[in-house]
């Protein structure tokens, strides 16, 4: 939750420097992200690879643990088609992109923005914050009506670090491993989906 | 987009190949956060230069919330579902 506030406030911090005009022409003008981008992307995947938990958990695997990103990925996309359905303001490949973020708001903003527009990819930064909340919030609810999946499956790619000590606590311990590994799928497949749908 | 995918796919080999250096791995997790703030900074500065954005912003929030209820709903639907027919009573610990 730290690192979210952080993060948003950086948010924050950017959207006063561009409102108030507080930075030099030259920089506004110019379009730095995608090398941030390049960069940031190729961290994130050291810090996958040398994720000791998912090494570990390669060497246990039980195929039947896939089904769970599976279903958070089917469950996801049929939710937002959904809801591509009953409105207009987002058509159908925007709402997959927006719901592929699983909860990584920070990658998914970015990357959304960087191929779609800076609209989209708002919305995809304050939606995936949200997700990120709601399962913060709804655990305890999630875990004791609709079962020990389901605080994993809200949290997607966050079940992995930052949801993943409230999902413990309320569904058992024995079910971290699942939790992780699915957040590590997720988290792995993000840019990927991203860039098939948009 | 092929750039991103493949900085990513590299660093994924990268950072198997020195999972055991830990101080190189703590630099790297110190980076990667300032990275990511530098970007949602980026981010912020894009859209505060945006009129039509600032415009729309509660539109966008309401728009943001809603379909996150969606996405949320119908993956707890699945889940539920996956839960029920592979892992219900059917252990976690000795079938792996």
């Amino acid at each position: 939750m730290k690192g979210s506030i952080i993060i948003l406030l950086f948010f924050i911090l950017g959207l006063l420097a561009g409102i108030y005009q507080l930075l030099p022409e030259h920089f506004l003008e110019n379009d730095y992200s995608l090398y941030a981008l390049y960069l940031l992307m190729f961290l994130v995947g050291i810090g996958i690879g040398s994720n000791k938990k998912s090494l570990q958990i390669i060497k246990k695997i039980n195929f039947k643990i896939l089904f769970v990103p599976l279903s958070v990925i089917t469950g996801t996309f049929i939710g937002v088609s959904i809801f591509a359905l009953l409105q207009n303001q987002l058509n159908i490949a925007e709402s997959l992109a927006i719901g592929s973020g699983f909860g990584y708001y920070s990658l998914s903003s970015v990357l959304i923005s960087e191929v779609a527009s800076d609209t989209l990819g708002v919305i995809a930064l304050l939606s995936n914050i949200t997700r990120e909340i709601i399962t913060l919030l709804l655990t305890p609810f999630f875990a004791r009506y609709f079962g020990k999946l389901a605080p994993i499956s809200s949290g997607g790619a966050t079940a992995m670090d930052t949801t993943l000590p409230i999902i413990t606590k309320y569904i058992g311990s024995d079910y971290a491993i699942i939790s992780v590994f699915s957040g590590i799928v997720l988290t792995i497949l993000v840019p990927f989906l991203i860039a098939i749908i948009l | 987009m092929i750039p991103v995918l493949l900085l990513m796919t590299s660093g994924i080999i990268v950072g198997w190949i020195f999972h055991h250096k830990t101080i190189f791995l703590q630099w790297i997790s110190k980076f990667t956060n300032w990275a990511i703030y530098l970007l949602l900074f980026l981010l912020g500065l894009a859209v505060g230069t945006n009129k039509e954005i600032l415009s729309n912003f509660d539109k966008i929030g309401y728009l943001s919330i809603a379909i996150t209820l969606f996405a949320v709903a119908g993956s707890i639907l699945t889940a539920w579902i996956t839960y029920h027919l592979f892992f219900k009573n059917k252990g976690v610990e000795n079938e792996r």
